[in-house]
């Protein structure tokens, strides 16, 4: 992806990055202005953008097609809210519940991997999508004979993250700043964020992302050259569920609740659209992906109530209805024109022209 | 030796396809494998390089490869390009290429570009949009990156016009006058005869003749079944 022409200026890059980082920086500020809840809406923003980069490495460089990828973020999710909360009465410091969030969830990734090494296409979207069920059904079936997860009551009363006497929930004064709890999360999401960017990145052209493009291609041939599909199946299993499970962490400390409602099947298909609607492997076109379907239908929620009473001086579809009815014709606009994703990855471009011609 | 396989043995289901044979090919010998439409060639050649379960002994250069993963074994030297070809194609050739550099970890094409100068020409290419020898090259130059010590071609010559499966066979002389050990299946028996040094003919999942490639271009029974020549 190259919008400007950067070869033998590379201070352009620098300033480009300079630039992307300031606007980063300042944002939450900008936001706050219109009130904290959209420094909220940004945050959950910031979570769909994990999961969706976590998801594009199963989906977009392995080509396994993941349908429960929800069930890893609800793992995160109650490994850290059990870890962190009066439920068992353990208090945990956040950054050592995040690792253990994201290996445990890495090990669910493996478990899912496992019995489906031999499946592809529509019969391992079937098999990740009643393990994506499975979870919930487990999380809310867990209060009996032994109380684990609270049932569909959920958790509740889960610690916000905290560093020594710095509390993420709470309002402070940075350097004469007001600073509310929101926005230092923002930063915390940003951080992590970056962090998955850059491991996608180095993911994408190292080895192991050669092999996994080798494996989406064919199979047998990845094999006749000397890749161990097996494990490396897995380790894509593997690192998009941790992905998912640190978001999941973070959802947990941020929401302060969590229950197995907020793991239903529509949120793994939501992400799921945003690697498709932005583009499969392209972790650029992910991330604007996320953006779009997570960020621009809560401007509706706020924008569709006010444009029609002006225009007809009453409401007359409620907001909810508009946002379903803009998110199909989006995904069949997107499926029609641009059927690889709003930003392809070269690859997936050529495969796709390849079926249509 | 550098292979060995003995008593092999290859089942689908209740069928037989391969029963107990027995083969050996030298350190630098370029051996082919020949035989009609379903005699077992390429299940053999799969079940040496682990694609199939089988049940015998497979030795290659000294151990016992019989347990190997498929995987394992292009690190050892031992490579297949199969049947069909099996390049990715929606990579380019020079990704092809590198994805063939896989278990070397260092990419440099430039060898195999020496030895197929069209690769070159197409490098930026993406493989599918390839003609049907021009992927068959990328196939074995692919292989080749492993640098491999046996290289195992399954039908080079599938489905190419005369003057490319001429190409393709002087490519294959030429590989192995650089040192690689190969193990040719071909259906073309003249063609395979005239390259190698030896040759064992599979008729229905058994080795029915064997021999130096000479010995077998004279024998009638070859000559008549395989080489279109009635026997005087």
């Amino acid at each position: 992806m190259r919008f400007f022409d950067t070869r033998g200026k590379p201070w352009l890059v620098w300033l480009g990055f300079a630039l992307v980082g300031l606007a980063l920086a300042l944002l939450p500020f900008a936001l706050a202005q219109a009130g904290t809840t959209w420094v909220r809406i940004m945050n959950y923003t910031i979570l769909y953008v994990m999961l969706a980069l976590g998801l594009n490495i199963v989906v977009g460089f392995a080509g396994l097609l993941d349908l429960g990828y929800i069930a890893f973020y609800a793992v995160g999710a109650y490994a850290y809210a059990l870890l962190a909360s009066p439920q068992f009465g353990l208090h945990l410091p956040f950054w050592l519940i995040l690792p253990i969030g994201a290996a445990v969830a890495a090990l669910f990734g493996v478990l899912l991997g496992a019995p489906t090494l031999k499946l592809r296409g529509d019969y391992l979207a079937i098999v990740t999508l009643g393990f994506g069920e499975i979870i919930r059904i487990f999380l809310n079936n867990m209060s009996r004979p032994v109380n684990i997860t609270n049932g569909p009551q959920g958790i509740t009363r889960i610690d916000p993250f905290s560093f020594g006497t710095f509390n993420f929930a709470r309002p402070d004064t940075v350097l004469g700043i007001d600073v509310s709890g929101p926005i230092k999360y923002y930063y915390l999401l940003l951080l992590v964020a970056l962090a998955i960017i850059v491991v996608n990145l180095r993911l994408q052209n190292s080895r192991i992302g050669r092999a996994w493009e080798a494996i989406r291609e064919d199979e047998i041939a990845a094999r006749a050259m000397g890749i161990d599909t097996r494990n490396l199946k897995l380790l894509a299993f593997a690192m998009g569920a941790s992905f998912g499970g640190v978001a999941g962490g973070m959802f947990s400390a941020i929401q302060g609740f969590i229950s197995p409602e907020s793991f239903v099947l529509v949120e793994s298909i939501m992400v799921v659209s945003m690697v498709v609607l932005g583009g499969m492997g392209n972790i650029w076109g992910v991330i604007l992906g996320a953006l779009l379907l997570s960020f621009v239908p809560e401007i509706l929620r706020w924008t569709v109530t006010p444009v029609q009473e002006a225009l007809f001086g009453r409401m007359m579809v409620e907001p909810e209805v508009i946002r379903m009815l803009l998110f199909g014709l989006a995904l069949v606009l997107v499926m029609l024109f641009r059927p690889a994703g709003l930003l392809p990855s070269a690859v997936r471009k050529r495969e796709l022209e390849e079926h249509v011609a | 030796m550098l292979l060995e396989v003995k008593a092999l043995e290859v089942h689908y289901g209740g069928i037989r396809a391969v029963k107990g044979i027995d083969l050996e090919v030298e350190q630098g010998e370029l051996v082919c494998l020949i035989g009609a439409n379903g005699a077992g060639k390429t299940t053999t050649l799969k079940a040496i390089c682990r694609l199939l379960p089988s049940s015998g002994k497979i030795a290659y250069a000294g151990s016992d490869i019989t347990r190997a993963k498929v995987h394992e074994l292009p690190r050892q030297g031992l490579v297949m390009v199969p049947e069909g070809r099996g390049i990715f194609p929606q990579l380019t050739v020079e990704e092809n290429l590198a994805m063939g550099a896989y278990v070397r970890g260092r990419v440099d094409a430039e060898r195999q570009y020496a030895t197929f100068p069209r690769l070159k020409e197409r490098r930026t290419q993406v493989a599918g949009t390839l003609s049907g020898g021009e992927q068959q090259m990328l196939a074995i130059a692919r292989a080749l990156m492993t640098e491999p010590k046996l290289l195992l071609l399954d039908e080079p010559s599938m489905g190419l016009a005369p003057m490319m499966v001429a190409r393709i066979f002087e490519v294959v002389r030429e590989i192995a006058k650089r040192g690689v050990t190969i193990l040719l299946v071909e259906q073309n028996a003249r063609l395979a005869l005239e390259l190698a040094h030896r040759g064992y003919v599979m008729e229905s999942g058994a080795i029915a003749v064997s021999g130096s490639a000479k010995s077998l271009l004279e024998d009638a029974r070859v000559k008549e079944a395989y080489l279109g020549e009635a026997a005087s």
